[in-house]
């Protein structure tokens, strides 16, 4: 069913955005101010850029002639033949649009990570914590909050995401929007097309309202 | 940052590690947008690097997509390039209209976007307002509710008001897309906004209108603007909406791109995709300057 796809690949997706956002959230919320100004760069310029170049930019990478995949038979990992389906499939969904959402991810973990003071993993350290131990103990409860804000505003923009599964989905990687827009274009079902886009309504409204709940609108930050 | 001097060894290799898959990630955020650049100068119709141009051959290289922004549509692009040429391309290419078209559109819709949401994010700031979450939660949802509803709702609402297929239904749909950014951006710097001020504008015996105009809107400008920049990239970057309700001429950036990438995928689109790639460095770049002059108006120590 289309809505367990798209909820399903929708936690995938932000699942990736925690994983790869972690870490890099952490070394800017760690480094001196001036440095990590200058790396926050290379998280603003991809926020500010169009989606739809982004798209495109993943296009010229992942398709069967493109800049990977030429890459790769080059270097010999893979032959001529064996080259990777990367895109029109739900592998280039779910890449493409990590690669959109990570900035909206990265920026709420920094900012609630900004706020931890080194004293506390430090003072654990001293009271004979391992360094895993006080990270896991300590650190890690007080980004919670980073976390969930994150996690649940990528959650609710991959949900309703229409332009990347449509360049780069192929058949299997489409999600719910791709098909309210069939319906509204090409089958002109539009009841049909209103009913889902209800659905999937209410599914966001119910989401935001959990966002406003746990993080509250007012402290939504735009880098 | 650095390690203490008591780490174990095992901890040393760690950060190594940790070092290079925070390296690994930001090449991950980066590598897809440099990688378009030296893409749109192919001077073949492909969308990967020819042998050529990894041998860093000039004649590898060329402009050609670049002018085909200029020429495609043209009614004589064969012509000697003076001004009549020009003139041509300035009235009939196809990507100088989107161009004109998307500049007009969000344009308007910026104008429109920020007058309204710094009003409301003024209003909402103010701690006598009453029902302030749930408004507030209104006014930012065009932001988080997904564009394709959003567009759905406009088709079937602009079919019956008569608002399809027309600039204005285009830009007040874009103004509320973009509303919520500066309602954000605005309600930023009015957090950190010194209400003695206002009081002793108002103490002083200048009218509220003064107060505003003299005291609170300087400091608040920072907000403002870039909160105008965001609505302005939004209305730049929308097609959902201009597919749904704009009629067939009404040709945006955007748009042209979208249909590009679905019909004939040429260089030509990583040549806009390098000149908005473009745009947004020197949006990020004014961005930047405004916040450090916002950080010294309220005396905070820049980093």
């Amino acid at each position: 069913m289309l809505f367990e796809r798209t909820f399903l690949l929708s936690a995938l997706i932000t699942a990736l955005c925690l994983v790869l956002g972690f870490p890099i959230a952490h070394l800017l919320a760690t480094l001196p101010l001036r440095y990590s100004n200058l790396l926050m760069i290379l998280v603003l310029l991809p926020f500010w850029t169009s989606l739809l170049v982004r798209t495109t930019a993943w296009m010229a990478i992942l398709q069967g002639q493109g800049v990977l995949n030429n890459a790769l038979v080059a270097l010999g990992v893979v032959g001529e033949g064996g080259r990777v389906a990367l895109m029109y499939n739900q592998a280039g969904t779910v890449i493409a649009m990590t690669h959109i959402l990570l900035p909206f991810m990265v920026l709420p973990l920094y900012s609630v990570m900004r706020t931890i003071k080194p004293t506390y993993v430090r003072a654990a350290r001293s009271l004979g914590a391992s360094s895993w131990t006080a990270f896991r103990r300590v650190y890690l409860p007080q980004t919670l909050p980073g976390v969930g804000a994150g996690a649940l505003l990528c959650f609710i923009l991959a949900v309703g995401y229409y332009i990347t599964p449509a360049l780069v989905g192929g058949a299997s990687g489409q999600l719910i929007s791709n098909l309210i827009a069939f319906h509204m274009q090409n089958s002109l079902n539009w009841s049909l097309a209103a009913a889902l886009a209800a659905m999937l309504l209410a599914a966001v409204l119910l989401l935001y309202w959990l966002y406003d709940r746990l993080v509250g609108i007012d402290n939504m930050k735009l880098g | 940052m650095a390690l203490p001097v008591y780490a174990t060894p095992l901890e040393r290799l760690w950060r190594w590690v940790y070092i290079a898959i925070c390296a690994l990630v930001f090449l991950f955020l980066i590598a897809p947008i440099i990688i378009i650049i030296p893409l749109s100068f192919n001077a073949e119709p492909y969308f990967t690097f020819t042998p050529r141009m990894l041998r860093l051959d000039p004649d590898g290289y060329s402009l050609r997509w670049y002018d085909t922004l200029l020429t495609m549509g043209m009614s004589n692009p064969e012509a000697p390039r003076g001004a009549a040429w020009w003139a041509d391309s300035w009235r009939n290419a196809a990507w100088v209209n989107a161009a004109k078209n998307s500049i007009i559109i969000g344009f308007f819709a910026t104008i429109l976007a920020t007058s309204l949401g710094t009003l409301a994010a003024l209003g909402l700031s103010r701690p006598d307002m009453p029902y302030r979450r749930a408004i507030m939660a209104i006014l930012i949802s065009p932001m988080i509710v997904p564009i394709i509803i959003t567009a759905t709702g406009l088709f079937f609402f602009y079919s019956m008001t008569g608002l399809a297929n027309s600039y204005v239904g285009i830009i007040l749909a874009h103004a509320t897309l973009g509303i919520p950014f500066v309602i954000i951006t605005v309600t930023a710097t009015l957090v950190g906004l010194d209400q003695s001020l206002n009081r002793a504008a108002l103490s002083l015996g200048a009218s509220p209108t003064t107060t505003f105009f003299k005291v609170t809107m300087p400091l608040i400008m920072p907000g403002v603007i870039s909160g105008a920049l965001f609505a302005f990239v939004t209305s730049f970057d929308e097609v959902v909406v201009v597919l749904f309700v704009a009629a067939h001429d009404q040709q945006t950036i955007p748009r042209q791109m979208w249909n590009g990438i679905r019909e004939q995928i040429s260089p030509a689109i990583l040549a806009v995709a390098t000149i908005l790639v473009v745009i947004s460095i020197a949006l990020l770049t004014v961005l930047e300057l405004l916040r450090r002059r916002s950080e010294r108006l309220r005396g905070m120590s820049p980093g």
